[in-house]
Parts: structure tokens; C-alpha cells; sequence
């Protein structure tokens, strides 16, 4: 049996989209994205380079402005008012391809950090949950180091339990194991794994569609900056519908 | 063991062994950097050579060197012919050369102790392991200092550090609603205060007062040291805040400080210290007469800060995008990112930079000579070498100045290096 049937989603929605576009100059990057996410969804976004996978769950943060449409994540909408995007930002989790921790700082402080900051949540009881969630992705050893002496692994580990302390209500991943090694690749999948079957709402941009078979519920398909098909992972990957995930899927499936 | 069997099996370890003779301490050194190559050989018998006739020739000037005389005169007196220097000059002209000639003699122990404070409030800014309290001392410092060197009532410095202290409470207290707001409310705050602690101080003018010492009668290393300090310790802050508004994405503060930078970067400091001896007085107040010392510092603070500014601006850009977004992406605002995640960073990449225009600016400082102002380069063309009884005494004096000169700087380049070092914490 799959797993995905134990996982529940609520009808709460967690991030709705209506009518986006975005432009880079003009070029037209996102065009009439509408999609709606629900609490504890698991939304996997695949296609080729340039699709606009990317550039979409950063608009869901507001990493990049959006140009016309809505995105309401949590009830807030996303506007140009630098209030409501720090209160989103706060409450959305980001993984990033390049871990993109803060080499200055300890592993823990980079932990602690946004808590005490943003939080304002007293040091002792930030250390706490920081080592909380180190344990949980089982590497509480390597809380006193940098993040240059830890492997690429163990690095986005570390970014995801950075993420964690936030306690978000959504965690979004950007390609979190395009730069990892094979071997190292499989530890943080099994991190978001977990994270999964505590009911996180994730939207993962990824080429794994292992991952996507055994995790998601939903799978997108974008292609030059539109979504081209949305399906359930078993009826995407055995019975595509457009030449152009036909095409990809074999792409990549291929070999 | 059978030949060209695949299969081996080691059962003993061998054990560490040192290098061979050749190959290891001074022999190793030697034959790689002396004698590796027959012109190596011949560029080493010739540095050897080079490096025996200064010293053989400058030893006797070092060793015959007069300490005690009264004049040049006297001085070729007493060595008769034979080649040595007249350091009689240094020791003569002393306190001259430190303090300039008009600060008073009895008041020395006043910049004395200044800058034996100045080493203890800078200790806890330059080395981080010290108590962090001592920051406190290193707060008051400016006001303190200011007390000793330029003299007066004690109440000056003290409101003015009471207003700087009211207002940022002020702002403290009165941000939380709006930074502008913030600022406003304190600008107002420590200005009022300004103003109602100046009737104080001056009605009591003799209170505690020290005997005032006015700013033209600052001179010789002395006056290089305040500029430097001075100029320095404003100018690396200001540069940051300028490297941030040239980034910013508010159009006008940006322009503001793109203008601001080019400018100052485009014209000479010889020509902004003219521009304050003479006509920066036509900006203030006809009534104000703002003084010689403040308008250098104010011009050689600009420089420096549009030069720091540029250094700055080059470690942001070296930061990754990905540490802004990270940031971000965390929920920090401007200003936390900025403080905890990208400065931090960026300045650690300018540290060579940023000491490479603050040695420039404290040895530019020797420039106001040029402005008839008696630093200590100023005291020796000036009122030394001008004097019928040390005319011609260059070496000794100049040598004197750059090696005075470059202990200082060559310390601050020695301090910049360790703080790299210990700034080192990844290896990415």
C-alpha cells in the first residue's frame, strides 16, 4: 500500500494563486498561474530548465515580485507592503539548491538565530528547539562547527532544521538535492520524508520523481512558464496526457 | 614472494621515518632558496654583497651619531670630519616634534594620558575576547579625550555626551512606532538638551576647568594622531552606511550617495583641505567661526568614508545572493539582515581593503603641513629646519618622522592580518 494514504489533506488552503504572471523585463517568465495548495499537501513541481518552477515557489515567498494576479499564503495576501511579506516570509520555510547557510555563524546560531531575531524568543529556550530539531535530523553532534566544515549533506540537513525552528506552516524546497552528491542525496529525501508524515504542507520543485512517486500527491508539470499538466503521481507517470510531459518524462525516465 | 603474484599481504606497518638529511631544516632551506641553480648562486653572492655595503656603509652614521649638542654647528664640531648623524635634533626638539610648539609645557601629561586611554578604550574594540563592559569606557573615551587635549570646564563634553545619550534613549523608546518618527523624536530630544546644557557650561565656564588650550595651538604627532583617529574612527562607519545607500532600491538616497562618493572620490584631498581652509567658512553662519581642526577632519572624514564606501560596496558584492535570500526567506528585516547576516560577512571581506585606505588617510594627515598647519612633518619644515641652528638636519628628522610613521602603520597592518586570521572560520 502507499504511503501517501495514511497522509490527510485538510480543505484548508494553505497558498492560493490566481491569475499570476510575472515578467523578467519582458520577458514573460509566469503566465496565468492559478493554483491552489491545500493544507498538508505535498505539490511536487518538475520540468525542464527555464520552466518557471523556480521563479514560481519564489513568488511564493516573495523572493520575486509578482507583476499582475493574486497569492494569498495563510489567509495574507502577498502586496508590496514589507509587513505582511516579512510576516509570510516567517512563516514559510525555504530550501534552497545551495543550502545557503550563514558561514559566519555556528551551526546552532544558525539555528537560533531568526528565533531570538524574529521570534524575539528568549536564547536558552532558542537553543533548545534548535537541538530539538538538530536531533530530529540527526545531526545534534555537529551543533557547535561551521557550516564549511560540514558535508553537502549534512549542510541542507542543517538548512532544513534552520527552517524547522521557525516552526513553519509551509515549507517550500528549490531544487534541495540538485547539488548534492548521489550518496548524500538519499539522507535529506528521507528528511523530507519525514517531514511529510508529520502533515507538513511542502511544495518541492525536484527532478527525484522517486521522490515524487513515494511522497507527493500531486504533481506539476510546467513548461515554458506555464502549467502545462497537474496530475496524481501514479496517473502522471503511467499515463501523461500532454506530448510535452510525455516528451520530459522520457527525458528523464529514459535511462 | 613469488614474482608477479597479484596477491600481497602486509602484516607488518612500516613505521614513521624522518626525511633524509638533504631533504629536511636549514640544509632543505638552503639549497632550495640559496644555491638551487647556478644564477641563484650569483644573485645570492650579490644580495650578500648589497645587503654588507649598507650596513657597512650606514653603521658609522648610526654609531658616530651625536645625541648631545646644541646646534647643528656644534654638532659637526664634535664629530670632526668623521661621518655620523645629529640625533642631538630628536632630543632637543622633543616635545616639539610631538606636541607641536605652542601646546603648553605643563599640560603634556593631558595628550600623555589621552593616548595611554586611547590604547585601553580601542583594546576592547580591536580584540573581542576582552570583557565586552569595557565597551562603555571606549563610549565615553571621545568626550574624555576631548576634555584632556582641548581643556575647558568638563561640562561641555559631559552634556554633550548626556544629550547624545538622551537622544538615543529617545530614539529607542519612540521607534518602535516608526524609525522616522524615532529619529525625529531624538534629534529634537538631544538638540534641546544641546541647548539648555550650553547655558549651563557657560555660566559655569570655571568649573573643573582644565586650562583651555585652543585648536591652532595643536601640533606635531599630536595633531596627526587626533586627525587620524578621528577622521578613521568616523569615516568606517559613515563608508558602511554609504555602501548601503548606494545599494538601496529608494532612488533619491541612492543618487545621494552615488553623487557623494564620486565626488569626493574624483577630487583630491589636497584640494578638499584647501577647500576647508579657506572657503568651507562661507557655508556656516556668519557668526560661527567653526574651527581650522573640525574642517579637516570633516573633509578627511569624506574622503575616507567615499574611499571605504567603494572597499564596502565590493564585499557585498561579493556575497552570494543566496545569503540575502536566505535572510530573507527567514523573515529578518532590512536592518537585522544587514546587521547579523550580511555585514558581518561583507566587512570581513573588506578588512584588507578597508586598512589599506585607513594607513593611506593616517599618513595623508601629514597633508594639512601644506594647509600652514603644524603637524609633525609641519614641525620639521617649518619651525625646525628653519631655525639658523638645525638648518640642514634632514635625514635625521625625516628618517625619524618615517619611522615613527611606519611603526604605527605597520602594526595596524600586522592587527589586520591577525583579525583575518581570526575571523577565519570556514573553509568554503
Amino acid at each position: 500500500m502507499n504511503r501517501q494514504a495514511k497522509l490527510e489533506v485538510s480543505d484548508e488552503v494553505a497558498i492560493g494563486i490566481q491569475g499570476m504572471n510575472k515578467w523578467f523585463g519582458s520577458f514573460h517568465v509566469l503566465r496565468d498561474i492559478d493554483l491552489t495548495v491545500n493544507r498538508g499537501e505535498r505539490i511536487v513541481v518538475c520540468g525542464p530548465s527555464g520552466s518557471g518552477k523556480s521563479t514560481l515557489i519564489r513568488c511564493v515567498n516573495a523572493l520575486e515580485e509578482h507583476q499582475s494576479g493574486q497569492i494569498i499564503v495563510d489567509g495574507t495576501e502577498l502586496t508590496s507592503d514589507i509587513k505582511n511579506i516579512d510576516k509570510i516570509r516567517s512563516e514559510v520555510g525555504m530550501l534552497f539548491q545551495h543550502f545557503n547557510l550563514f558561514p559566519h555563524l555556528t551551526i546552532l546560531e544558525n539555528c537560533t538565530l531568526a528565533q531570538i531575531w524574529v521570534r524575539k524568543i528568549p536564547q536558552a529556550q532558542a537553543e533548545e528547539t534548535a537541538m530539538h530539531f538538530l536531533t530530529k535530523v540527526k545531526i545534534p553532534e555537529q551543533a557547535d562547527k561551521y557550516p564549511g566544515q560540514l558535508s553537502g549533506g549534512q549542510q541542507q540537513r542543517v538548512a532544513i532544521a534552520r527552517s524547522l525552528c521557525m516552526r513553519p506552516r509551509i515549507m517550500l524546497f528549490d531544487e534541495p538535492t540538485s547539488a548534492l552528491d548521489p550518496e548524500m542525496i538519499k539522507e535529506v529525501l528521507d528528511t523530507m520524508i519525514e517531514l511529510a508524515e508529520d502533515g507538513m504542507t511542502m511544495m518541492v520543485v525536484t527532478h527525484e520523481m522517486g521522490f515524487a512517486r513515494q511522497v507527493a500527491n500531486r504533481v506539476i508539470f510546467m513548461d515554458e512558464g506555464q502549467i502545462v499538466e497537474q496530475n496524481e503521481p501514479e496517473e502522471f507517470f503511467n499515463n501523461p496526457q500532454s506530448d510535452r510531459t510525455k516528451l520530459f518524462l522520457s527525458q528523464i525516465l529514459g535511462h | 614472494m613469488a614474482e608477479n603474484n597479484a596477491s600481497f599481504v602486509r602484516h607488518e606497518l612500516i613505521k614513521e621515518q624522518v626525511p633524509p638529511v638533504s631533504q629536511r631544516g636549514v640544509v632543505k632551506w638552503v639549497s632550495e632558496n640559496l644555491i638551487s641553480s647556478p644564477f641563484n648562486v650569483i644573485m645570492t653572492l650579490l644580495s650578500l654583497w648589497i645587503i654588507y655595503s649598507i650596513i657597512v656603509n650606514s653603521a658609522p652614521w648610526f654609531i658616530n651619531g651625536i645625541w648631545d649638542a646644541k646646534s647643528v654647528r656644534e654638532c659637526y664640531d664634535i664629530l670632526d670630519g668623521v661621518s655620523g648623524a645629529c640625533f642631538a635634533v630628536l632630543k632637543e626638539r622633543f616635545p616639539q616634534l610631538i606636541y607641536g610648539f605652542k601646546y603648553p609645557p605643563t599640560e603634556y601629561w593631558r595628550p600623555n594620558t589621552a593616548v595611554v586611554l586611547l590604547l585601553a578604550a580601542l583594546a576592547p574594540v580591536l580584540f573581542r575576547k576582552l570583557p565586552q563592559q569595557l565597551l562603555g569606557f571606549s563610549a565615553i573615551y571621545p568626550f574624555l579625550a576631548y576634555w584632556l587635549i582641548w581643556g575647558g570646564t568638563p561640562l561641555v563634553p559631559v552634556i554633550a555626551f548626556l544629550g547624545l545619550a538622551f537622544g538615543i534613549y529617545c530614539f529607542r523608546r519612540f521607534s518602535a512606532r516608526s524609525f522616522a518618527f524615532g529619529v525625529v523624536i531624538a534629534v529634537i530630544a538631544a538638540s534641546l538638551f544641546w541647548v539648555l546644557g550650553g547655558y549651563l557650561s557657560e555660566a559655569n565656564g570655571t568649573f573643573l576647568a582644565l586650562e583651555a588650550v585652543p585648536s591652532r595651538d595643536m601640533g606635531g604627532l599630536m595633531l596627526n594622531l587626533l586627525l587620524g583617529t578621528i577622521a578613521c574612527s568616523i569615516s568606517i562607519p559613515l563608508g558602511v552606511i554609504l555602501a548601503l545607500g548606494r545599494q538601496s532600491n529608494m532612488p533619491i538616497i541612492k543618487w545621494i550617495c552615488v553623487i557623494f562618493i564620486e565626488f569626493i572620490r574624483g577630487v583630491p584631498l589636497i584640494t578638499l583641505l584647501f577647500v576647508a581652509n579657506v572657503i568651507l567658512a562661507f557655508f556656516f553662519p556668519p557668526d560661527t567661526s567653526i574651527d581650522l581642526i573640525l574642517r579637516v577632519i570633516i573633509m578627511m572624514t569624506f574622503f575616507n568614508s567615499a574611499y571605504i564606501a567603494e572597499v564596502v560596496r565590493g564585499g557585498l558584492a561579493a556575497l552570494p545572493t543566496g545569503q540575502y535570500e536566505a535572510a530573507n526567506s527567514l523573515g529578518l528585516d532590512y536592518a537585522q539582515s544587514m546587521r547579523l547576516i550580511i555585514l558581518p560577512q561583507a566587512l570581513k571581506i573588506s578588512i584588507p581593503g578597508i586598512v589599506n585606505v585607513s594607513v593611506g588617510m593616517l599618513k595623508d594627515t601629514t597633508l594639512v603641513s601644506i594647509i600652514s598647519m603644524f603637524d609633525l612633518v609641519g614641525m620639521i619644515r617649518g619651525p625646525i629646519l628653519a631655525t639658523s641652528e638645525w638648518n640642514g638636519v634632514y635625514w635625521e628628522l625625516f628618517g625619524c618622522a618615517a619611522a615613527i610613521f611606519f611603526v604605527i602603520c605597520f602594526s595596524v597592518s600586522k592587527y589586520s592580518q591577525w583579525l583575518e586570521r581570526q575571523l577565519e572560520t570556514s573553509n568554503r
